[in-house]
């Protein structure tokens, strides 16, 4: 490691190889490659406790034991052709993945707290490969939930379709769901700083969102103010998505595409704006 | 030959108008160990996440090895490193996924990683404990891997703000080693802010007093505590007002003083030209003859301490701070204190 005259950096980035240009091609890959890594380590964190496995089983176990069998059983809510509870299920899905990634973005906080978001700001790698890293990770921590909801459906007689096609096309969904709210979590934790402004937040956010979506009741019985905050509710499509594919004889009320769509569309676009803000949790 | 580290009438000011970094001027030469003494709150953190980006700077120019950050950020973000007042490691993840994880952040390949990994992680004692959870080490620990995992991309100016900070007596001695040898084994240029007066004497070649965004002086640790003089006398002297007024008049008078100055309570610092020890007969004498008690005195060389006091008129306290800031505090002494 030698000093060149003219006060070049010494032997610093010249034994490491970014003296060559990044082609587009190269610099996605490099991209997509440290968002995995992120999503990799994130994953290690996750404690694998069984007693943590029980209590998330519980409220998606009382939504589909208590709520479900009621109004299965009163025929209130018109689902066709559909028995109710099989209609909720996947509702209720959706709901438990949303609860756990609503709450994810307090990570963010206490990671502020400790100085490792400043560790990575200071390096050149891009905030929205970090915010990526870090839906993924959700997505992974979703399907541990998206497991425990199938086990209590089927042991509650939900007809679901196992075909691997089916299974694969609602660990797509759930992670996607999982990555939309986990993102929309950081956006709020990198705007309100403090834990507990985010945990009154968190709390405030899920209700709305679960109760003007289709998860447990048709779109069609809303009143027409209700119905346009449901359609501009990404849970909406999600549910939508999960009900045409983890139940057979249920179709998708707006196309499984536009749901895929909507679901990509938004992360993408979450993720952006979670980029951006990353920094100012920070200051 | 341009310096390593070059600051140009830094400015930030937060919103609302404050003024934490008002017009800052210094420059660091190739392997100097530079510090920034002051209390908190007096800019040190301020500029230093202004020089490595974390902070957008209101106005002045920054440039290491000559290139200016804002022409060049990516460049220029290769080149340094930094470790935070926080520890940053994560407890959930092992001394060896921390590091992994800075060198992706930097862009290095696995290889590179496996390579440099183990000879920062050899130089500073972890390499036995690598693959053991962040969560079991001592503070010490932290702190050296928190310090190394800024080496990873080889950078050849390290910034370290407070780097023994809420550590124990001991731990903070090998973590100056630890900075010493970094600077003369791995050529490093290191700039460090600091609240500790001994750790700015054992470290710094040369350090700024930096008191409320402005430095008050830059030199040598040596020659400040020579420009303050010769020994310091600190005397409580109780008495009521008038009669000490004329005291004090009377001690400045003596061709051994310097100055007096009065401070909390009733302690008076005398500052002596040379001779403290001369000195003092002769203030008990006037004292007497004024009819002032003197309560105590004590004599010392001038300290850091001394230092600060001269050029700011204040000394360096551990303020309260907010209450976030306590939370932190505390946070920080229990990771660190295990």
């Amino acid at each position: 490691m030698t000093q060149d005259g003219c006060g070049a950096p010494r032997g610093d980035s010249a034994r490491l190889t970014h003296a060559r240009r990044e082609s587009p091609l190269r610099a996605t890959a490099e991209f997509a490659r440290k968002a995995l890594v992120i999503a990799e380590l994130e994953a290690r964190k996750l404690r694998h406790d069984p007693t943590e496995l029980f209590t998330r089983a519980i409220q998606p176990a009382l939504w589909l034991l208590v709520f479900g069998q009621v109004f299965t059983h009163l025929r209130a809510i018109p689902t066709g052709d559909l028995r109710y509870l099989d209609f909720m299920a996947p509702g209720i899905l959706a709901q438990s993945v949303l609860f756990i990634s609503i709450f994810y973005g307090i990570s963010i906080i206490w990671e502020r707290d400790l100085g490792i978001v400043h560790k990575f700001l200071v390096t050149p790698t891009p905030r929205e490969a970090i915010v990526l890293g870090k839906a993924l990770s959700a997505g992974v921590r979703g399907l541990s939930q998206a497991v425990i909801v199938y086990a209590l459906a089927a042991a509650l007689g939900v007809k679901i379709d196992w075909s691997p096609l089916s299974l694969l096309g609602v660990v797509a969904i759930v992670a996607l769901g999982a990555a939309v709210f986990s993102t929309f979590s950081l956006i709020i934790a990198c705007l309100v700083k403090t834990r507990e402004r985010f945990m009154g937040i968190g709390q405030v956010m899920t209700m709305p969102l679960f109760f003007a979506s289709n998860a447990i009741y048709p779109i069609a019985i809303m009143p027409g103010w209700l119905r346009v905050i449901a359609r501009a509710n990404p849970l909406t499509y999600e549910v939508d998505a999960l009900r045409a594919l983890m139940l057979p004889g249920a179709a998708s009320a707006y196309g499984l595409g536009l749901d895929v769509l909507v679901l990509i569309g938004v992360t993408a676009l979450l993720i952006l704006i979670a980029g951006r803000l990353y920094p100012k949790v920070a200051i | 030959m341009t310096t390593t580290i070059q600051i140009e009438e830094l400015v930030k000011v937060y919103r609302g108008g404050i003024r934490a970094v008002d017009g800052v001027s210094f420059a660091v030469e190739e392997e100097e160990i530079f510090g920034f003494l002051g209390p908190n709150g007096a800019g040190k953190s301020t500029t230093i996440k202004c020089v490595i980006g974390l902070l957008r700077p209101t106005s002045g120019r920054i440039l290491i090895r000559g290139t200016d950050v804002r022409e060049n950020p990516k460049l220029v973000k290769r080149m340094m490193g930094y470790a935070s007042q926080e520890t940053a490691i994560d407890d959930r993840l092992t001394g060896w996924q921390n590091l992994f994880l800075q060198g992706r952040f930097f862009h290095l390949s696995r290889k590179e990683i496996a390579e440099r990994g183990e000879e920062v992680l050899r130089l500073c004692g972890l390499w036995e404990r690598r693959n053991d959870s962040a969560g079991t080490y001592s503070g010490g620990m932290l702190k050296r891997l928190d310090i190394t995992a800024a080496l990873i991309h080889h950078p050849s100016v390290l910034f370290l703000d407070e780097p023994t900070l809420g550590l124990d007596v001991q731990t903070r001695k090998v973590i100056w080693e630890y900075i010493e040898r970094l600077r003369t084994e791995q050529k490093m240029t290191i700039f460090l802010t600091t609240h500790y007066m001994e750790e700015a004497d054992a470290l710094c070649d040369r350090l700024a007093i930096i008191d409320r965004g402005r430095i008050r002086a830059i030199d040598r640790p040596g020659a400040l505590k020579a420009q303050i003089g010769g020994d310091i006398i600190t005397a409580r002297l109780g008495a009521p007002a008038e009669r000490l007024g004329a005291l004090v008049t009377a001690i400045t008078a003596l061709p051994e003083t310097v100055s007096v100055n009065p401070m909390e309570g009733d302690l008076h610092r005398i500052v002596a030209r040379q001779r403290g020890d001369q000195l003092i007969p002769e203030v008990f004498a006037l004292a007497a003859a004024h009819d002032v008690a003197v309560e105590s005195i004590r004599l010392h060389r001038p300290s850091l301490d001394d230092v600060y006091l001269h050029f700011t008129g204040r000394e360096i306290r551990d303020e309260q701070g907010s209450r976030e800031e306590i939370g932190k505090t505390r946070m920080r002494q229990r990771r660190l204190r295990r």
